[in-house]
Order: C-alpha cells, then structure tokens, then sequence
C-alpha cells in the first residue's frame, strides 16, 4: 500500500512530464522555473533544516562508545571506535561518513532449535548502502559535466574513472549500473522481507522509486533513446550562467528525468534524506569520550530542588547520635 | 503468584511473524507480566511529581489530567528544543531496519514494537503529525498519527520495554541512540504521572535517606559492621571501615545493593578487604550510600536531583577524589553526566592513586575513578598479594554491563583483573561481549516480579551466550559489575541455565586477596577454597 | 553546547558545493551558447541525417571498426544510396579535416572524451 502511493506519486510526475514536453511554455517551466525553485528549495530547505538542529544545543556529552577507553597508560584504547581527542573524533566521523563504519558491524540473529541464538555476519545492506551512496556521489560528479564550462579536471577525472572498463559504446559507466542494482536491492529487501515492510513508510519508497526513474531515464537516454547532449548542455549552461534558454530538440524522456531529479531535490529537506546532514550532527558520534577529563556545559542546567545533608541531619540526628556516627550539629 | 509458571520452552517459541495491518492499528496489549505497576502516590508526592494519584496500568481510565494533551505536547516541544539528539533523531532515521534484531527485547519476544526502529517511531508519528509540515498536510500517508489515549498506553508500554541499553545505537549508521527517545518518552509519560513504581519510589527513598532502598544512617551502619565482622571471621583480621570520616583522602560511593543484596555483598566484601590491604585512606558515607540513580530512568531533573548528594558530601567530608563502586547505570550518570549537572568539582584535586602514584588522567576533571580502573592499576603495579588458586572453585565469564560499555568503554581493566585473579576465565562468543554485549534485560528499573516474563524474554540472549560458555567450558560463574546484573542475573541464569552463579568483580578479588596476618578459612560465601575440597588446582 | 561555529563551517562548505555551477560559471565567465563548428564547405550532406549523426555517430564509428576489422567488410551504403569506405581518415576526416575545430568543440564542451585518437592521427598532426 505505503508502496504503492509512492509508484503513483511518481507515474503522476512521469506522466506530467511527458505532457509538459510537448508545448513550448509548458517546457519552458519544466526545463527552467521547475529546476531553479527545486534548487532554492534544497538549498534553503537544508539551511533552515540544520539551523534548526543546531538552535537546539547537545546539552550532555552522550557519545556510544564502542571500544576501550582510554584510561591507564598501559591499557590500550580504541582511538576509532571510541576517540578521547578531537582528531580521533574526526577520524571516527569520516569512517562513519566515508565507509558506513556502523552499518558494517550489521549482523543477523537467527534462533534455532535448542533454543540457540546465533549471530551471523550480515554485510548485504553494507555492501548495497556503500555501493548506492558512493555511485549516487559519482553520477552527481558526472553530471557537473552539463553545469560546467570549461568541464574541469576532478569531472574528467570521475568521468574517466566511472567509465575505465571501457565497456560500450557510448562507455558505460559503473556508477549506473551500481545505483540501478543497489537501488534495486534496497527496494527488493523492503518489498520482501516481512519486517522491513511492516517498517516502511510511504517516505521510504518514494525516494527509491524517484532515484530508480531517475537512473533508469538517464541510462534509457544514454544508451538506447540517445539525444542530443549539445542541447542539453545549453540548457543546463543556461542555468548555471543565469541565462536560462531552452534549446530545440530535447526529448520528452529527458523532461521526466529532469522532473524526477527536481522532485528529488524539493523533497529532500523535508525528508528522511536529511540523514545526509544529520549523520555529522550525531552526539553519538561526533563527541569525544572525554567525559571525566573536560567538562561538558550544558545551556540550560537548571537548579533543582536536592536534599541536603543538613535537612538529612535535621531528620536522623537522634539515629545516627545512636549509632555513634560524628554529626554536624549535635541533637539538643 | 497465581500466574501458571513460566516454562523456557514456551519462552523461547518465538514468533516473528508480524501483523498483516499496519502497526498503527494493532492496540497495546496491556498483558500481565509485561508491563510494571503504577507509581504509589507517596512517593511520588514526596518528590513532587505532577498527578499523584493510585492508579494502575491494567485498569482502563488512567485519571490523567483533562488537558494531558497539551501537556505532552508541549512537553515534546520543550525537549526538541533542550535535546539536539532528539531533533535530529526525530528526523534523520531511513528505517533501514539494522537495530531491528540487536534489540534484546525484540529478540526474545518477537513483537515489532520491540524492534528500536518502530519504537522510536511510536515517539516519530506523533512528533510528525504535530511538528512537521508534511505530516500535517499528508497525515498518515506521511507516517504521522494523532495523540490519543492508546498511543499513550502504547509508549507506557513500550517505553518500559526499553532497558535503555544502546546496543543498537552501535549498529545505527547515524547512532540513533533509543535509549534517548526513550528517556524522552519516559519524561512525556511522568510530566502525566505515568512513572511506575519500581523508578519512583527508590528514586523518593534516594532522594530521603540517600539511597533506593531506604536504608537509614543507623542501618547502613549495621550493615557495614556486620561486613566487618564477617570479614573478620573470613580472614581472622579485624578490618575498619570509616564512615562520614571528615578529612579522609578519598570518599567511596557504592551502590546501595553492595551492602544490602546478595550476591552484591561479597563484592562489597571484597572492596573493604582490598581497601584495608593497601592501607587506603578513605571514607564511606551513610548520605552518599548511593552512586546509583533512578533518576536517569525517570528524568533529567531527577536524575540531577539525586546525583547532588555526591559532589556536595565530598565536598562536606572535605576529601580530595572519589572512587565509585560496581554498577552499571550509576556510571552512565558518573561517566556522562555528573560534572555537567553537578560540576564543576573544582574544590577536588585530580586523582592520584596513593599506593601507586598513577595520575588518573581520564577522570582530571570529574574526580571520580571506577574501582574497576583503581584495582587493575594496584595489580599492575604489583600492590597486593594474588593467589589465583583460590577462585578455582569457579569457571568464570564476564557480562560486560550495557552501560560501562557503550557509554565508557569500561573492557580491559576488568578482564585484567578478572585474568589476575582467577585461573580459568572464558569469554562468551564476541557478537555478545563488548560493545556488542547483551543487556540482563532488566535494567533502566524494571527489574521487578511483576514484568517477569518481559525479563525472562529480554534476558534470553545473554543467557543464551552464558550457556554457550557453560556447556563448552563448562562455565559456572557469570562475573560482572553492575548491581542491577547481580539483582537480575541470578533469576535469569536459573531459568535458562541453570548451574551458573553470579559474582561481583571485587568478590573474585576479595577471594584471591591474600591479606597480611590473615588466617583464611575460605572464600567469601564462606565456601572452602577448591584445593581445601580436594579439588585439584590447575593453574 | 552548541557548537554554532563548526555548524556554520560544515553549512558554508554544503553550500559552496551545492552552488559550485553558479560561482563557476561566473568565475570561468562561461558561456550559455552551445560550440559553434567549422563545418566543410564543399560537402552539406553527411553520411546520415544530422541528428542521427549527432546523436549516434559514436555507435556507427564502432560498427564500422568492428566490421572492417573483424569482417572486412569496407562497403557502406547511406539509406538514400550513397556509397562510402567505411573508414574515419579516408571517409569522416575528408571533409571534418579539422579536427581541433570540429570534433574537440563539442566533445570538450559535452566532456566527452573519444578514444579515436588512440589508434588514429588526427589530421593535423599529419602536416
């Protein structure tokens, strides 16, 4: 159902796509209003998002520590998994970022007869994360191809990277076969496994099924509809220099894609994809397990009513007088 | 009980199958032995807590105040505000699904709900339908959903199903720590005067006679002299043990249960026994008789509230730095958030071990060393007089506690101590030790009878990792230092593994100790030594 | 704590990046306007229509490798009848001579780089 809505949210964006294409006006603003106020909206949209975040201050120092402290000089510490130093922290969070550090310790538990637990390695949705996000990364690379002119170096670079195998006329690039599969199987798993679905929201399939009809309208365009990039890169410059222009001759598959990247972009602040920034603002793992070494302030320690020892005194003195413990004040 | 006995069989018939509708439509099912008792209103008034009234989970009206509502909601608002941790929790989860089996409760129930993700997600619909722009403009289609009385009773139910031990905020590609949402969620639920009495009323007795179980000066006083003159008795020496000694070096906060509880007692044996070997000056406090804290099971003000009594008696009995005891959330709130809350500690001088001279760098500014740390330095430097032997009467394993693990890191100081002071040691299976150990399933204070089987449940994975050890090594004794393990571990091993025992760190040490002038007649249970029984030594 | 200054730091770096076209477009004083070609005075008909070849010249320059090499097979005839060697120096760069002003325009501009010149030598470097 929740999957459902998802698929018709994007046929409907498809189809007005499509529909939008043919006339000129109607493709002057899927082509060109639709792409800039996606663009404003992503930007600002991310902007208000961490501000957001960071209005709210981390008032305690809650980092999961998942390796030895450092503590006694012949005790050795875990500077990755549980950093002391800013340094360390910064290594831990570019482990999180770059290789999916905690997603790799995923395990599967399995209940046999017995009973018996077991734990066995379960790299699946490591190995599916890593290769969707850092494909996602490469055809975003990519495409600064069409937004930039002169195409500088690191495009080049990523663009003769992504295509080495030299598979294909036009190459085939592995970063599109990569996003495909992965998207593909982070579909599948959700669509599948029972508990993952009964998990999953709308707003985790809408995303999935947005970038699955973005990679697949691009890979269509690329390799078996053609059209003729020239045009697409004035447009796409046309953008870029504020100068925006619609070219002749683009297709009406190349309106979807667009459509789809653009929805993707306006939707992003507003959803789950957040994670992107987030994953820096978690003060599970962007603290340093220094603790008892430096005090961690909190904004808005508030006072609060304790119990003294001299109200404790005042009720038990007879007690303790009796038990022959010293006191502050004796008992009258 | 009238209740039909719990059999592990049944226990362990596991159904993972979930639901055909979806989980917004299944009803809390509020069943006996799966939920704790609703706070005595005494204790609750005592501390000032909003609603206090005799109330109980199984009956239907909850007498929550009319505009409970608007009190929750505003409750949530002011936390989003106070807690980056929460905003961002509240936002950033994909639903990926990796903490959905490394949640102990979810393990060994099988109930969705269990699963982290969907219990953050019980907090996550309400925060989107009344916080959000798009759950208020595409409602349930957006996963939000509104706040009625059911939801309610579903965070009752589910938040204290949560033994807030952060495993798997390990697993979490963004660290979405559930122990958070549920610590805001217990908040929510106690600002309508929805704590149960397992918190509430050890957190009252705490915030009264300084420690949960309400032992009053006199008493701890007894306690602590039956101690010696158990000791006495074990050893054949007279040992001191200083109580609100004004000047000593170091102030000594333990938790309650290492005076009152067995199997805690023999740990607390040890400690004294250690302490009078190496000549420590320092001073136990019938006012500080707590380092545990209910408080962080119920609220950060409470948690503060309770936590005050260190920092001010150390300051009162003029002493220099602290050593705190075995226990598990106790160092949590030491660890993380004692110097914040209560701090800064600056009329205390940092660390210094005075039999070794170490400099206890970590806790510079906190002033306060785990025993953990403060032995396996003595050991290391050779301070006192080991006969490994002694502990042969047990095969040993270690249950690293949830929180000296994922919120300190606390691994290899015990286990150098452990492997100092017993001859056969064996470690559980390393998906179950560590930072990925498993919970007792009876931590965060709802460690009752009345929840039973919710514990039994939530306690099967470590058992089970326990019972791998005892039938492979034949293991006998599940080491550990928390005092809620040691409450809870001994009815856990008895149902699932039978023939394991309990023991603190310090009991192992105590036994091992070789103390001068002693004349030992056995361990301290008073148990023969292995070799006195005839059993052969292999060290 | 709040931490406002890294927040800051991290948002700023988001958005140079995210806005690295605009600024680069500026900084580059890029042009909107597609490359213009220096096209063959003499011939006004390629072997296929414009857009065919503009979009697909690179598939049928590998159907004709493929098939002179494998196949030996030289021959090829236009839809309209035209015949032609199935070769890129004796064909494609007798009249696109000029390779600097013809092929690199576009293929710069679009950041496509043709493996042609591998094998082959561009015709000006014959002179």
């Amino acid at each position: 159902m929740n999957a459902l809505v998802s698929l018709i949210v994007v046929a409907v964006l498809t189809a007005v796509a499509v529909a939008g294409a043919g006339a000129r006006p109607s493709a002057f603003v899927l082509g060109i209003v639709v792409p800039y106020a996606a663009a404003a909206v992503f930007l600002l949209g991310i902007v208000i998002r961490v501000l957001r975040w960071a209005r709210a201050p981390v008032p305690f120092r809650i980092p999961t520590t998942c390796g030895q402290q450092n503590s006694l000089p012949w005790v050795k510490s875990s500077p990755l998994d549980n950093p002391h130093t800013a340094l360390g922290v910064a290594a831990r969070m570019a482990l999180e970022v770059l290789c999916f550090r905690s997603l790799f310790r995923n395990t599967r538990s399995e209940l046999r007869d017995g009973p018996r637990l077991i734990y066995a390695e379960n790299k699946w949705l490591w190995l599916g994360a890593m290769t969707f996000h850092w494909s996602l990364l490469a055809v975003v690379v990519r495409h600064m191809r069409f937004f930039m002119e002169p195409v500088p170096f690191p495009v080049l670079f990523a663009l003769r990277m992504d295509g080495i195998l030299e598979v294909g006329v036009p190459v085939v690039y592995m970063s599109s076969l990569g996003l495909l599969a992965a998207a593909g199987y982070l579909l599948a798993r959700r669509l599948l496994s029972p508990q993952l679905r009964y998990i999953s929201l709308a707003a985790d399939y809408l995303p999935l099924f947005l970038i699955l009809g973005i990679a697949g309208s691009g890979i269509l365009m690329r390799h078996f509809t053609k059209l003729d990039v020239i045009a697409v890169k004035e447009l796409a410059m046309g953008l870029s220099t504020l100068q925006p222009a619609l070219p002749e001759g683009i297709g009406a598959l190349f309106f979807v894609h667009l459509l789809l990247v653009s929805s993707l972009l306006a939707y992003l602040p507003f959803s789950k994809l957040m994670h992107l920034g987030g994953v820096f603002l978690s003060p599970t793992r962007n603290l340093a397990n220094n603790n008892r070494m430096k005090r961690h302030l909190n904004p808005w320690n508030p006072p609060v009513r304790v119990h003294t020892y001299e109200e404790y005194e005042d009720e038990f003195r007879t007690l303790m007088k009796g038990a022959g413990l010293p006191l502050e004040k004796e008992p009258k | 009980m009238t209740e039909p006995k719990l059999k592990p069989d049944e226990v362990a018939s596991i159904d993972y199958v979930v639901p055909p509708e979806g989980w917004t439509r299944t009803l809390p099912d509020l069943r006996k032995g799966t939920f704790n008792y609703g706070a005595n209103p005494k204790s609750a008034q005592y501390l000032g807590l909003p609603n206090p009234r005799a109330w109980q989970p199984m009956e239907a009206d909850w007498k929550l105040p009319p505009d409970w509502q608007r009190i929750v909601l505003e409750g949530l608002r002011e936390r989003l505000s106070k807690y980056r941790s929460l905003q961002v929790f509240m936002d950033v989860c994909v639903r990926c699904g990796a903490c959905a089996d490394k949640c102990h409760f979810y393990i060994g129930s099988g109930d969705p709900k269990n699963m982290p993700v969907l219990r953050a997600e019980l907090l996550r619909s309400v925060y989107r339908n009344d916080f959000t722009a798009a759950g208020k403009i595409l409602g349930s289609l957006a996963g939000a959903r509104p706040l009625t009385i059911d939801v309610i009773k579903e965070w009752f139910l589910y938040f204290y199903q949560c033994t807030e031990c952060r495993r798997c905020s390990v697993f979490c590609p963004y660290g979405i720590d559930t122990a958070e949402i549920t610590m805001m969620g217990r908040e929510l639920l106690n600002l309508l005067g929805l704590g149960i009495d397992w918190i509430t009323t050890p957190a009252s007795n705490c915030f009264r006679t300084g420690n949960h179980l309400g032992i009053q000066p006199h008493g701890f006083k007894d306690s602590v002299d039956f101690a010696l003159d158990d000791l006495e008795s074990i050893f054949g020496v007279r040992v001191e043990a200083p109580i609100n000694k004004k000047g000593a070096e170091i102030l000594f906060v333990v938790p309650s249960a290492d005076y009152f509880g067995d199997p805690h007692y023999f740990g607390f044996l040890g400690y004294l026994a250690l302490f009078h070997e190496i000549g420590l000056d320092y001073t136990l406090s019938t006012f500080a008789s707590e380092g545990g804290n209910f408080g962080l099971f119920h609220s950060s003000e409470m948690m503060k509230r309770l936590n005050a009594k260190i920092y001010a008696e150390a300051r009162r009995l003029g002493v220099k730095w602290i050593i705190g005891g075995e226990c598990g959330h106790m160092w949590r709130v030491l660890h993380q958030y004692m110097d914040t809350m209560n701090g800064p500690a600056d009329f205390l001088e940092a660390p210094v071990s005075p039999i070794t001279g170490t400099p206890f760098e970590n806790a510079a500014s906190t002033k306060m060393v785990h025993i953990a740390e403060f032995t396996a330095d003595l050991i290391k430097h050779g301070k006192v007089k080991l006969d490994c032997s002694r502990n042969d009467h047990w095969r040993v394993t270690f249950h690293d506690s949830c929180n000296p693990a994922r919120a300190m890191g606390l691994f290899e100081e015990p286990r150098f101590v452990l492997k100092s002071v017993c001859n056969n040691f064996f470690e559980m299976p390393e998906n179950t030790i560590r930072e990925e150990t498993f919970c007792c399933g009876s931590g965060s204070g709802i460690g009752t009878d009345e929840n039973l089987e919710m514990r039994m449940r939530g306690g099967f994975p470590r058992a089970n990792a326990v019972r791998h050890v005892h039938e492979k090594h034949g293991v006998n004794l599940l080491a550990c230092i928390c005092a809620i393990d040691k409450a809870t571990l001994p009815p856990l091993m008895e149902f699932w593994v039978p023939g394991v025992q309990v023991a603190a760190l310090h009991e192992l040490v105590g036994n091992a100790l070789v103390m001068k002038g002693e004349k030992r007649t056995g361990d301290l249970r008073g148990q023969p030594f292995a070799a006195e029984k005839g059993g052969k030594k292999d060290a | 704590m709040h931490d406002t200054g890294k927040i800051l730091a991290g948002l700023a770096v988001f958005l140079a990046l995210a806005t690295s076209p605009l600024w680069y477009a500026s900084l580059a004083r890029s042009s909107a306007a597609a490359p213009r070609l220096d096209l063959p005075a003499a011939e006004r008909r390629c072997v296929l229509p414009r857009e065919v070849i503009r979009a697909s010249h690179m598939q049928l320059l590998d159907e004709w490798r493929t098939q002179v090499v494998r196949d030996g097979q030289r021959d090829y005839v236009t839809p309209d009848g035209r015949r032609f060697d199935k070769s890129l120096t004796r064909t494609c760069l007798k009249c696109h001579s000029n390779e600097k002003n013809f092929c690199s325009r576009c293929h710069d501009y679009a950041g496509a780089k043709p493996v042609c010149w591998n094998c082959h030598v561009k015709p000006e470097d014959i002179k």
